[in-house]
């Protein structure tokens, strides 16, 4: 677990937004959404690093920038040294059959006009993964290892549950022998109960496959439990890193200590003890200058709007962008 | 307490069901709960358990749809038996709603103030200054900065968690004695979640308002109500207060919900989860909903219905298996 399989470095990334005619007549200047504000992250061979963040944060972006499917405006992500959108890997199909991506909407991610047998064969036969003659027998395989019935292989997307729909996705991602999966809120739309079924079927392929995971969610409690590291993201930039457990018992940025004691707590007895966040998120169209978290901060000082603070490593292994952190870490001493 | 026994509702024996083709979909069945004033009742369920439903049909929404049998009584009348007209004085003025998706419940052509004034208008006699004044009343208590200014926006330009506190100051501006709240923090992040519930909170104590909260997340039972009922195949299962629910569940399927919850759990162990899918309404199974699931049930469960029996204090489950096994209830807190 020590080697980086994907190292992503200083990406950045904006999207223009669409001007009106009236802008266009007052020669407004073009806005831009910084979706992306410079994220620097290596994920280690065999490890889940789940990112949390609230809506609008750029998490969701981040796992699209690396599956490729928004280029960034800045930065770089390398996959085992190479650089994913230099311009000879783009149409290289072999880093689009390691690094498969699971959307978080079962119903709207399959094609129901495919039984879910097409649907995986489909996937072996663009990719090459095996003969056409041993199709049918690998799709078999594949049901079995996401514990789908045989028979659902002659089944239309409709005829199954949000839980087993997001199975299929999963078998479907894990046909072309992956090396990283990409899980964007995999389990966000499901009930308590089914969660915990992928869950536990994530952490069984995991161990059997030697996969990497990035695993995106808003729901903290799920994220502690199935990340060895997890990142904290506020308006485009990393703001805490760390050891999962020692993140989520001891978290140190302002942000994620707000973010994590926002989390309902299941024991009616910890009511109350909340450290309360001010505001809202601002809109990705006007990031504050300085700390983006600033204007939300009870530890802010004038420093802070003037200063982008950077990642300083922790004495507990993991890192912190915040100005503050020895004056915050003696406050609670 | 001091409270008027009036306002305090009491639904008793609802049952809803919706016709399907030839067949009939019950989707509530025989459910009972009381709401006294000030206090906050947790509805919780997997999804199609029935709490929606149930919300809805207290005021007669689900008329059109269906069949309701049963009786809410509210104000010493039953809201079940009123007409239409009859209906619509309790609707809004006594007995307001807040529905999940705030964007498909305000009206996007109307500036949010108007849509405050025009509930105002309907259900109170002040006059149209006082009605100005107290909507941007609304809007400053449900925390909207810049209150006065605001009131010629659009939905559109609020942000989710703005127009989910613009859809709590329609529901309370009139100053209802009961809040059914259906999910009003699902689609939101944790740190507005906080501050919702908060604002829900605080409201019901300052103006003695019952409210009923349907959810699915166990941790928002546990930080804001005062009594939980547990929904599973239209029918409440198990009932009690918070701390005696989430800490010593009775019911195997309540036991089974919070165990499937990462919580003081191992990281990265496999999480408990419930064996099977829950049952079509079409197809109920004739004795308990959950004993095909049930992993403590024997031949009565299959046979016969258990009724919501009493526990003592307040608490209520409706499984013959109880009674033996208070210790693993205990122990599973």
């Amino acid at each position: 677990m020590s080697d980086p399989v994907l190292e992503i470095r200083d990406l950045r990334l904006s999207f223009p937004v669409a001007r009106s005619l009236v802008d266009l007549i007052r020669r407004a200047p073009v806005r831009q959404v910084n979706a992306l504000n410079g994220v620097t992250l290596a994920l280690r061979r065999g490890e889940t690093l789940g990112v949390v963040g609230e809506s609008g944060c750029g998490k969701s972006t981040l796992a699209r920038c690396i599956v490729r499917l928004n280029a960034p405006t800045g930065g770089s992500i390398h996959f085992h040294g190479q650089d994913i959108f230099a311009p000879d890997q783009r149409h290289d199909r072999r880093f689009n059959r390691r690094v498969q991506m699971m959307f978080q909407d079962p119903y709207s991610s399959l094609n129901p006009r495919m039984t879910t047998g097409e649907i995986l064969a489909e996937a072996l036969r663009v990719h090459r993964i095996c003969p056409a003659g041993d199709i049918p027998a690998r799709v078999a395989e594949l049901l079995d290892l996401v514990r789908l019935p045989k028979d659902a292989a002659q089944k239309l997307p409709h005829a199954f549950s949000g839980g087993q729909r997001q199975r299929i996705a999963i078998a479907r991602a894990l046909a072309v022998e992956p090396e990283i999966l990409i899980a964007d809120e995999l389990v966000s739309a499901l009930d308590v109960s089914v969660q915990a079924q992928i869950v536990n079927l994530l952490l069984d392929l995991q161990a059997r496959l030697d996969l990497t995971i990035l695993f995106v969610a808003h729901d903290l409690r799920l994220v502690r439990h199935i990340s060895h590291r997890v990142a904290v993201i506020y308006l485009g930039r990393i703001v805490e890193i760390g050891d999962s457990e020692t993140l989520f018992k001891d978290p140190v940025h302002p942000y994620s200590r707000a973010l994590l004691s926002a989390a309902p707590s299941l024991d009616p007895a910890e009511r109350g003890n909340r450290t309360h966040l001010e505001g809202e998120l601002p809109s990705p169209l006007d990031v504050p200058g300085g700390c983006a978290f600033h204007v939300r901060c009870p530890h802010r000082s004038p420093r802070c709007s003037a200063e982008v603070p950077a990642l300083r490593p922790l004495a507990t292994g993991g890192a912190a962008a915040c100005h503050h952190i020895e004056e915050i870490a003696n406050e609670r001493l | 307490m001091t409270h008027d026994a009036t306002l305090r509702l009491e639904v008793s024996n609802l049952s809803v069901t919706f016709p399907v083709g030839a067949a009939t979909l019950p989707a509530v069945r025989d459910v009972s709960f009381t709401v006294a004033p000030g206090e906050v009742l947790g509805l919780v369920g997997e999804s199609g358990s029935g709490k929606s439903v149930t919300l809805r049909s207290i005021l007669g929404l689900t008329r059109r749809y269906g069949q309701i049998e049963g009786a809410v009584r509210w104000k010493g009348q039953d809201l079940l038996a009123l007409n239409e007209p009859a209906l619509r004085r309790v609707r809004g003025r006594e007995i307001a709603m807040i529905f999940q998706e705030p964007m498909t419940a305000l009206n996007p052509l109307l500036p949010v103030g108007l849509q405050i004034t025009e509930s105002l208008k309907a259900h109170t006699s002040l006059s149209r200054s006082e009605r100005k004044a107290r909507a941007i009343e609304m809007l400053d208590m449900v925390g909207i900065p810049a209150a006065a200014s605001r009131l010629d926006n659009y939905p559109h330009q609020f942000s989710g968690g703005m127009r989910q506190r613009v859809m709590i100051a329609i529901a309370l501006a009139v100053r209802p004695r009961l809040l059914l709240a259906d999910e009003p923090t699902t689609a939101l992040d944790v740190t507005i979640q906080a501050q919702i519930l908060d604002l829900i909170l605080a409201l019901a104590r300052d103006f003695d308002m019952g409210v009923i909260l349907v959810t699915h997340d166990l941790g928002v039972v546990a930080q804001t109500c005062d009594r939980v009922a547990v929904m599973y195949a239209g029918r409440v299962v198990e009932e009690g207060s918070v701390r005696d629910v989430l800490r010593a569940p009775l019911h195997p399927y309540t036991i089974g919900l919070m165990r499937s919850v990462p919580q003081d759990v191992a990281p990265r162990s496999r999480l408990y989860t419930i064996p099977g899918t829950p049952p079509g309404l079409l197809h109920l199974p004739p004795g308990c909903a959950f004993e095909p699931r049930c992993p403590v049930s024997d031949v009565s469960c299959a046979v016969s219905r258990p009724d919501l029996a009493s526990f003592g204090d307040g608490r209520r489950a409706a499984c013959f298996r109880c009674e033996i096994r208070p210790a693993e209830g205990a122990t599973a807190a």
